[in-house]
C-alpha cells in the first residue's frame, strides 16, 4: 500500500496532542482546601428572620447580581386562617429595600429567604446538553460561564426558580453558596451580613459543624421534599403552607 | 483468489475512514480542555476558577483582629452577634488597605428601622419599633449606643 505516508501525516496532529497532554502537568489545586473533604448546605432557622433584606443586598454586591435578578431574595407569607392552602406571597423587589408595613395582622405573617438548594440530585445539573452545570465534588451546584450556551434548559427544570440568563452574560447564573468565599474558610455573603443569625452555612462532613446537633435536635424540612431533589437547604420552623 | 482481486479498494475505503478517526480525535484533543472529566462530565478548571474570585465582605474575623474595642463593646450587649459588615457594609477593600479605604458614615435613622421598623410578619419577640412614633425621625443613635444599645439608666431597654 502507498497510502502509509499520507496515513501518518493525517496522525501527526493527532500525536501532537497526545504530547501536549503528556507534557502538561494538571493545574494548581486550591492551597489548603481539600474537595473531598466538604459537603456543604444551609440552615434557615425561620422563626430567626426578619425580613431586613440584608442578605439579598449582600449576595448582590458580592456576587455583581443585576439589578432585577436575584441569587436569593425573601419572601414574605401570609396565611389566613380560613385558607391555609392559598397563602398570599409577596416579595417587592425580592426584599432587598426590606418590606412595607404588613397591612393584614391576623392568620400568619411570616418571612421566607430562599436561595438555590443546592440538590444532591438536582434536576438542573441533569438537564444542561453541554456539561456547563454541575454538582462540585464538595456539594455545590455552580455554572461553568464559558461553556454556558444560554439554553435555558435549567432554568426550567428548577422546580425553585433559583436560576436566571443573567441579562450580561446571556449564561445561566445562579447561587454559587460563595464558591469563593467558602474555599477560603469564610462564610456565605449571606450569613455573614445576617443580622439574627436565621442563615448558617454548615459543613455535612465536619463531624463539629453544630448542623448535626441542630438537626438532632429540631423539626427540620425541605422545600418540595415530594420532587425528590434532595435538597440541603434546611428550614427549621417551615410552614405547610411555602411552596 | 480472483475474487480478491480489487480487494485495493478495501483499504483505500479503510484508510479514508482511519483518517477521519484520527482527524476526530485530534479536534476533539484540541476542544476539549484538558480539565474536563477530572472530577465529572465538566471542566474541573471551573471549580477553580469560581474559587479563585475576590471577595467583597471581609468578615468579622479579619474586622476583630484590629477593631478590639468594638469587640468589647458589643460583647454583652444584645448586638453581639451582629457581624460588622451587615451594617458597615463591605469592607474588605479596607482590610486590604486600612489608611485609603475608609468605611462611609452611617445614618442611623435609616439604618436601624432596616431591621427594627415594626411588621407583623416578623418574629414576636425581635425588639420593633414604630420609628415615627418612637423618635420622630431623630437619629437613633442620638440615644442608643449602636454597638451595645441598650440604654443603662433611665430608659427603656
Amino acid at each position: 500500500m502507498n497510502l502509509t505516508r499520507r496515513h501518518l501525516l493525517l496522525l501527526l496532529p493527532a500525536a501532537g496532542v497526545a504530547w501536549k497532554y503528556i507534557l502538561a502537568g494538571n493545574p494548581e489545586a486550591a492551597p489548603n482546601y481539600d474537595l473531598s473533604e466538604h459537603w456543604w448546605s444551609m440552615l434557615i432557622d425561620l422563626p430567626k428572620c426578619i425580613g431586613c433584606g440584608n442578605c439579598v443586598r449582600a449576595c448582590q454586591t458580592e456576587n455583581e447580581v443585576p439589578d432585577g435578578y436575584f441569587r436569593t431574595w425573601v419572601e414574605r407569607y401570609h396565611v389566613s386562617d380560613y385558607d391555609i392552602e392559598n397563602p398570599v406571597v409577596d416579595s417587592p423587589d425580592g426584599g432587598k429595600k426590606g418590606f412595607p408595613p404588613t397591612k393584614d395582622g391576623s392568620g400568619k405573617n411570616f418571612f421566607v429567604p430562599k436561595l438555590c438548594n443546592h440538590c444532591a440530585d438536582s434536576p438542573c445539573t441533569q438537564v444542561c446538553p453541554v456539561g456547563a452545570t454541575f454538582i462540585s465534588p464538595d456539594g455545590v451546584v455552580l455554572v461553568d460561564k464559558k461553556y454556558c450556551l444560554g439554553c435555558r434548559y435549567c432554568v426550567q427544570a428548577c422546580p425553585y426558580g433559583c436560576r436566571f440568563i443573567s441579562p450580561k452574560t446571556n449564561t445561566a447564573e445562579k447561587c454559587t453558596l460563595c464558591y469563593h468565599r467558602i474555599t477560603k474558610g469564610l462564610t456565605t455573603a449571606c450569613c455573614e451580613n445576617c443580622p439574627t443569625g436565621a442563615r448558617q452555612l454548615a459543613d455535612l462532613k465536619n463531624p463539629n459543624d453544630p448542623i448535626h446537633e441542630f438537626l438532632k435536635t429540631h423539626s427540620v424540612q425541605v422545600l418540595k421534599p415530594y420532587m425528590a431533589t434532595h435538597a440541603k437547604v434546611y428550614y427549621n420552623g417551615l410552614d405547610g403552607s411555602v411552596r | 483468489m480472483s475474487s480478491f482481486k480489487d480487494a485495493g479498494h478495501l483499504f483505500r475505503l479503510a484508510a479514508v475512514f482511519l483518517a477521519g478517526v484520527a482527524a476526530f480525535l485530534a479536534i476533539r484533543g484540541f476542544l476539549v480542555p484538558k480539565s474536563f472529566g477530572e472530577y465529572g462530565h465538566y471542566r474541573g478548571d471551573a471549580v477553580r476558577e469560581m474559587a479563585v474570585r475576590p471577595i467583597n465582605y471581609a468578615g468579622h474575623q479579619t474586622c476583630e483582629t484590629c477593631h478590639t474595642d468594638v469587640l468589647d463593646k458589643k460583647k454583652d450587649g444584645r448586638h453581639a452577634r451582629v457581624n460588622c459588615e451587615a451594617c458597615h457594609g463591605p469592607l474588605a477593600r479596607h482590610a486590604d488597605d486600612p489608611t485609603s479605604e475608609q468605611p462611609a458614615k452611617l445614618d442611623t435613622s435609616l439604618l436601624c428601622p432596616r431591621c427594627h421598623e415594626a411588621n407583623a410578619a416578623k418574629p414576636k419577640g425581635f425588639p420593633q419599633v414604630v420609628t415615627a412614633e418612637h423618635s420622630s425621625g431623630l437619629p437613633c443613635d442620638t440615644c442608643h449606643q449602636p454597638h451595645s444599645p441598650a440604654i443603662a439608666a433611665g430608659g427603656a431597654k
